[in-house]
């Protein structure tokens, strides 16, 4: 980190500062911000697919252990990516830490940039070791690579930028609990993580299009086995459109000093 | 575009603050030039931190200008910010790192590199952490974690620093070290604002003092003038286990231990207090005539009654 460092100019090193800090911050406790996602996803996969493994077939020619991976590697990055920027707000707003940044030359942009970052790498680093744990007992392929990674991108700063607004927008540990067990968890739980929409009856397979989740795990499955439930350039703009709307959003918030500058 | 090197340190014009019906400041106009000891005092509520906060860029005016070393706080806030240093008065911390991680953290935010190492070591060492620089600052206890804030300040070496009730609950032996250092500061051409309880403490230390109440300055010169326009002295009368005649309690200032001030507006009041001492078979211990101080300056500007809760405050 030392050549990054140097390399940096000092416009942006408030920038870099701010995302290290952010990284270090969740790598000092991985046990609980990487370790722990990954074991639960683990947890879920066998379980799941031992109890359903012979009785559902989702893709052709997919079996459905292989199947459950992506949407669990997917659901763990996305609640990573939003529990990092959300809960390191909340955090230093509660201790008045967040005084140490507001005093300094950072403009909101960059704030934005640096705590999205952070949130984008924690997804990665959480989902990558989900996967890299997961090939070793299940046979995974990968149809296209560029999709998968657009997919945890795109999903990652989706849900890292909704945790800057809920960080921005609590004031207590419990209302980011409510954002979390109450919009996050239902809409990871009911976007097909474990199951194809087809599955579902048609007024639920029609709600599920409203769900954003949907779109960023079938979109991401599309990278694994080359099927989905609908054309990946179709979940492609959905989740670039919902990305896009949530930074005006959080930059509008941060701009106005919304909760952090009165 | 004003000249950095003769633009005062701090210039707030008509600065106006309202929170919903509250009218915090009320159009306050203020100027410290570069290199001043500058004390900013006041009763809880007089407005003193919503000042600070808008220097700081935590708060935003309704209404006037406030420029630090000649950038406007909101216009040009990234180069009025790397010109302030605030030491904020709650004692708060990131409780995931060490103290040099910290330092280097917040010398980074303001674009400092590793080129800067040597001048966190240096504050480390000036503020007396060198033994707790690898401590996390979870574990130091409250008057380590204030040098911790006070060098979190000075990190980016700039020319003008704040620092809110910075001795606030700090024992004797600290804060005369802290003073040693923001003294030593100063004289190496830092600009200081203090606000602070201990009424002695801006006597000693500021060459100029503002006093604040509901949110306007009621009092704005140098130390010395101000402590000019009290011509009275005080009479310290210690009398052990006797109680001050009741002739006497018109002049009474106060009272604690058996040692009793009272609040000469002419001398010749002297040989009044000590007749009616004698008719009433007083025994007087000891005897003091002592100068008028700031804290006779805050009491008759702000008012008796908030004077003395502000320096029960002070005194916690």
């Amino acid at each position: 980190m030392n050549i990054i460092d140097d390399l940096i100019s000092p416009q942006w090193r408030g920038t870099y500062t701010l995302f290290k800090k952010e990284l270090f911050r969740f790598w000092r406790v991985a046990f609980q911000t990487v370790a722990s996602p990954v074991l639960t996803s683990l947890l879920y996969l066998l379980i799941f697919s031992h109890v359903l493994e012979n009785h559902v077939q989702v893709y052709k020619g997919v079996p459905y252990k292989a199947f459950l991976i992506p949407g669990l590697i997917m659901m763990s990055l996305l609640q990573n990516a939003f529990a990092n920027s959300s809960s390191s707000l909340v955090q230093s707003k509660i201790m008045g830490s967040i005084v140490f940044v507001l005093l300094t030359p950072i403009s909101y942009v960059q704030f934005f940039i640096a705590f999205l970052a952070a949130a984008i790498i924690r997804g990665f680093l959480v989902g990558l070791s989900i996967y890299l744990v997961a090939i070793c007992f299940v046979d995974l392929s990968i149809v296209h690579p560029l999709w998968i990674f657009i997919f945890a991108l795109l999903g990652s700063a989706l849900l890292g930028t909704f945790g800057i607004i809920a960080g921005i927008w609590s004031d207590k540990f419990d209302q980011m609990a409510a954002f979390q067990n109450f919009v996050i968890m239902p809409l990871t739980f009911l976007s097909g993580v474990f199951y194809s929409i087809h599955s579902l009856p048609p007024f639920w397979q029609a709600v599920s299009k409203f769900n954003p989740f949907f779109y960023m795990i079938d979109g991401f499955r599309y990278g694994f086995f080359g099927q989905s439930d609908i054309s990946p350039w179709m979940s492609f703009v959905v989740v670039l459109s919902f990305l896009l709307g949530l930074a005006w959003l959080a930059l509008k918030m941060l701009k106005s000093g919304y909760k952090l500058r009165a | 575009m004003t000249d950095i090197k003769s633009a005062p340190a701090v210039k707030i014009e008509k600065i106006h603050k309202r929170f919903g019906q509250l009218d915090a400041l009320k159009g306050v106009d203020l100027t410290i030039e570069q290199g001043e000891f500058f004390g900013l005092l006041g009763p809880n509520g007089a407005g003193k931190s919503t000042l600070i906060n808008i220097l700081a860029g935590l708060l935003k005016p309704t209404d006037g200008q406030v420029s630090i070393m000649g950038h406007n706080v909101i216009n040009a806030y990234q180069a009025a910010r790397m010109s302030l240093g605030v030491v904020p008065q709650e004692l708060v911390f990131d409780p995931f790192f060490n103290v040099r991680e910290m330092l280097r953290f917040q010398a980074g935010y303001f674009g400092r590199g590793r080129e800067n190492d040597a001048w966190v070591d240096e504050v480390i060492e000036n503020l007396g952490l060198t033994d707790k620089a690898h401590t996390n600052m979870r574990k130091l206890s409250g008057g380590m974690k204030r040098r911790a804030l006070i060098a979190q300040a000075l990190v980016h070496k700039p020319p003008v620093i704040v620092l809110d009730e910075p001795t606030a609950g700090v024992d004797v032996e600290l804060r005369q070290m802290l003073w040693a250092f923001i003294k030593q500061l100063n004289n190496d051409g830092h600009t200081i604002i203090l606000t602070t309880h201990y009424l002695e403490e801006a006597e000693t230390l500021c060459e100029r003092v503002a006093m604040m109440k509901q949110g306007e300055i009621v009092a704005l010169d140098t130390t010395a003038n101000l402590l000019s326009k009290l011509p009275g002295k005080n009479l310290r009368l210690t009398l052990g286990q006797e109680n001050l005649p009741i002739t006497l309690l018109p002049m009474l200032k106060n009272g604690v231990n058996g040692i009793f001030t009272l609040a000469l507006t002419e001398l010749n009041q002297i040989e009044y207090a000590l007749s009616e001492l004698r008719k009433a078979n007083v025994n007087v211990h000891d005897m003091q005539l002592i100068e008028a101080d700031l804290e006779d300056v805050f009491m008759s500007l702000v008012g008796e009654q908030v004077a003395q809760q502000y320096l029960q405050a002070g005194e916690r």
